[in-house]
């Protein structure tokens, strides 16, 4: 249970998500690294770039800090000093208690990256450069895609955790884990 | 009639079609074959092996090639005016050009080297030698500009230039034409034992690659026309071909080439530098332009020096020697070894080759034929390592492989020579189009040269390509050496006249390439870091407008308040941090070149608005998809007018 405690705070030394976009003139892709904490370059001045890029349709600049920023790394540091009390005094069922809350706390964090993508995406400046339409006639929106690949324009959008994201996850799989193992040596112990 | 028509009509195609066969199998043979056009082939999107950096000659410049494509990707302004790079025209690079007579808008570039490291070329730098008013550059292969000129007093025609020692501690500049030193008001017809030539011994900063002159070897009057370093055992020596020896000032194609013999100087500079640092030689007042260009602030700065140190040949005892070499030598050339060095004796029929072991005994035995000047003279004989016999007419210069073969010019029989050094026997011949002057293999000036290729540069164009009026293009031809047989691969054309060339393998110099500048390290004292900060000052009669650009505006855009005969800097720093994305500016009516601003960068243009009116500037450089929205306004009122000073971007001046 310490390992699936543990685990996570890999989120304060890598990052969470990468955003890749790809396009003719740019044999160097430009990316964004989605921390805990920040949005950093993957190359020197990407995010910049990408700003200039969008501002052609209307994006908004990408923010320097969001709310999440702050709240993120104080849910992670409260769950994580949840869990170490439950690792040294809690029975397994309190696994399974932690694990749960972090399924839904990740859950809903990722809600909150996908609300934050859609409305990137789609609250466009009305004086934009270029406005384009959908087939259907709709405003087309221009949301990287939460998880996998996608065309916008003459940029091909990757979206995929990184290195943080799988810290997360093999911390609340290693919990399950815990869970499963208490639960078997507790009914050994009782037969 | 009829018949014989048709007769005729027959035999004329017979004979078209017998025509067109012979063209045919004519393309189909000869060196010409497929496996050239392979060999130089670069596929789309791929890179070339090596750089090769070829003067510009007249044109002042240093072009960037590559090979084996022979695709042109830059040329380098060093000497000249260039409006398309605003270079001279600009207010940060209008000193590199300062020197002791003024402004000087051209040279004629000849020779570049690059820099070295133990004896192998490093990539950092490539000097380069204006050879009219006598200048050494330094460009950074990092931004491939110019970053350093330092003008050589008490030198005319700066040929004998620019030179690297193996650790690059030197380049080295000597004088064609002899002068009076210091100049003074003479008759010419007493040049001889008047005159002097003077040999340029400029340090190199080990780090920024500053140049300063060291010393001056104060020569008799001769021609000094060309030289190379010593390098491997010979390293700490330095050999200078000359001329004139007869010390004529007059019709010197007849009274030149009078000497059987002329000399090729052995100059140890060592000796000479040790002799120096112990405060020997006389600091001689002189008046000498040393221009640097600064990175950070991206402006040049120019100083005049005030004085030199130089060093007459005959205080420094066992210093200079002469080795006696037929017939107005041109090249100097050093083989990897350092064993080796051959005088190119344009006016003989033979090749000479002296040794360095053999000039060492010969100075050792004190084995002197006599002297010029109070310089000892070596035996020819005793210095002479071999005679390469009848390899051609009119050799100018020597390249080597690395692999025991030497590479010659003859500008006379339009011919490259291989031959095999220590055996002295020709090995192949190839002929150029036409008359030959250098020839470079990547590395030649090294202990290792990359024997791949050698490029041959030639001083007449004529039928080669499709004519364009009297002037015609300048040409290079690249040859494959890697086999026993030297192979024509390529024709393709040069800027100005390309005298020497330096080549390298592109690894060495690719990664280090810069792709921007980073706007915080910006240090010109104009600069905008953003657009809040863009403003519009007024001091007196002069405007100066700090300026940003980013895709696709200008900010300010609309500026009101300028006044004929005002005096309004363009003080313009481009915001953008992507590779490849400069943005350029004029406007109407300026005296002067556009600007063409690299991402991280400040540049300045000086405007003088001579007419009242709304005067448009725009970008000039198709910088993105709004390029053409790229655009603003000056108003330009009376001299006498109250028009307020406003600038504005994205809403109207109030």
């Amino acid at each position: 249970m310490l390992i699936a405690v543990l685990l996570p705070l890999g989120l304060f030394f890598f990052p969470l998500w990468k955003i890749t976009l790809e396009a003719p003139q740019y044999p160097t892709p430009l990316g964004m690294y989605i921390h805990i904490n920040d949005f950093s370059d993957v190359h020197p001045h990407d995010i910049k770039n990408i700003n200039l890029m969008n501002h052609y349709v209307g994006m908004k600049y990408i923010p320097e800090a969001i709310p999440e920023f702050k709240i993120f790394p104080i849910g992670i540091i409260i769950t994580s000093f949840i869990g170490l009390i439950i690792a040294f005094k809690g029975n397994y069922k309190w696994f399974l208690f932690w694990f749960i809350l972090m399924i839904v706390l990740s859950s809903a964090g990722l809600y909150d990256f996908y609300l934050w993508e859609h409305d990137y995406g789609h609250d466009l400046d009305p004086k934009a450069i270029m406005k384009f339409t959908n087939p259907d006639g709709s405003v087309m929106g221009f949301q990287p895609p939460l998880f996998g690949s996608k065309d916008i324009l003459n940029f091909k959008a990757h979206s995929y955790p990184r290195l943080g994201a799988l810290f997360l996850g093999l911390g609340i799989a290693a919990s399950f884990i815990a869970y499963l193992t208490g639960k078997k040596n507790k009914q050994k112990n009782s037969s | 009639m009829r018949n014989i028509l048709k007769s005729t009509v027959a035999l004329l195609s017979v004979l078209v079609a017998f025509t067109s066969c012979d063209t045919a199998s004519k393309s189909n043979s000869g060196a010409l074959s497929s496996s050239a056009a392979e060999k130089v082939y670069v596929a789309p999107g791929e890179h070339d092996e090596f750089y090769a950096f070829i003067s510009g000659g007249f044109s002042g410049q240093l072009s960037v090639y590559g090979l084996p494509s022979g695709r042109l990707f830059k040329v380098i302004p060093v000497f000249s005016l260039d409006a398309e790079k605003a270079y001279g025209y600009n207010e940060e690079t209008k000193p590199m050009l300062n020197t002791s007579h003024g402004f000087v808008p051209w040279d004629d570039s000849h020779h570049p080297d690059i820099s070295q490291t133990n004896g192998e070329i490093d990539g950092r730098w490539v000097f380069i030698n204006g050879n009219n008013t006598p200048r050494i550059a330094k460009i950074d292969l990092s931004t491939f500009e110019t970053t350093e000129i330092i003008e050589v007093p008490n030198s005319a025609g700066n040929h004998s230039s620019s030179f690297v020692t193996e650790n690059s501690e030197y380049v080295v500049a000597g004088t064609r034409f002899s002068i009076p030193i210091p100049q003074k008001d003479m008759p010419i017809k007493d040049y001889k034992s008047n005159f002097k030539g003077a040999l340029s011994f400029i340090s190199i900063d080990p780090k920024h690659g500053h140049m300063d002159i060291k010393f001056q070897l104060i020569m008799p009057g001769f021609d000094y026309d060309l030289s190379h370093p010593g390098r491997g055992k010979s390293h700490g020596w330095f050999f200078f071909t000359t001329y004139n020896t007869e010390e004529a000032s007059t019709l010197l194609e007849v009274n030149a080439s009078q000497n059987d013999k002329d000399f090729i100087a052995a100059v140890n500079w060592k000796k000479i530098e040790d002799y120096v640092n112990n405060g020997g030689g006389t600091m001689m007042p002189a008046n000498y332009a040393h221009n640097v260009y600064d990175e950070a602030t991206h402006s040049a700065t120019s100083t005049m020096k005030k004085e030199v140190r130089v060093v007459n040949p005959l205080d420094v005892p066992g210093a200079v020697y002469f080795l006696p070499t037929p017939k107005s030598p041109h090249g100097c050339d050093v083989d990897p070894s350092g064993e080796y060095i051959v005088g190119n004796g344009k006016l003989s029929a033979n090749l000479t080759v002296h040794s360095f072991t053999k000039m060492l005994a010969a100075i050792e035995n004190n084995k002197v034929a006599g002297d010029a000047y109070g310089i000892p003279i070596l035996n020819f004989e005793d210095v002479l390592a071999g005679v390469v016999e009848q390899p051609g007419l009119g050799p100018l210069h020597t390249e080597f492989d690395g692999k025991g073969n030497a590479y010659t010019t003859f500008f006379i029989s339009s011919e490259v020579v291989k031959w095999k050094l220590g055996t002295w026997e020709v090995v192949d011949r190839q002929p150029c189009f036409y008359s030959v002057g250098h020839l470079m293999i990547p590395g030649g000036n090294s202990q290792k040269p990359f024997g791949k290729y050698v490029l041959a540069m030639n001083k007449i164009t004529k039928d080669r390509y499709l004519p364009t009026g009297p002037e015609v293009t300048q040409s290079a031809q690249l040859y494959d050496i890697s086999g026993e047989k030297m192979e024509l691969l390529l024709d393709f054309p040069t800027v100005g006249e390309p005298h020497y060339a330096a080549g390298c393998p592109a690894d060495l110099i690719k990664p280090r390439s810069k792709k921007l500048f980073k706007l915080e390290d910006n240090k010109h004292p104009y600069a905008t870091l953003n657009e809040a900060d863009t403003k519009v000052v007024r001091d007196g009669k002069t405007v100066h407008i700090y300026m940003t650009t980013i895709r696709s505006h200008f900010a300010p855009d609309n500026i009101e308040g300028v006044k004929v005969g005002d005096k309004v800097y363009f003080h313009i720093t481009n915001l953008e941090q992507d590779y490849d994305v400069p943005h350029g500016v004029s406007i109407i009516g300026a005296n002067t070149s556009e600007l063409l601003i690299m991402p991280g960068q400040t540049e300045t243009f000086l405007w003088e608005p001579k007419q009242i009116g709304v005067w448009p500037f725009y970008c000039t450089d198709f910088c993105s998809a709004l390029h053409q929205e790229m655009q603003g306004y000056v108003r330009v009122s009376p001299a006498n007018s109250n028009t307020p000073l406003k600038w504005s971007l994205g809403e109207d001046i109030e």
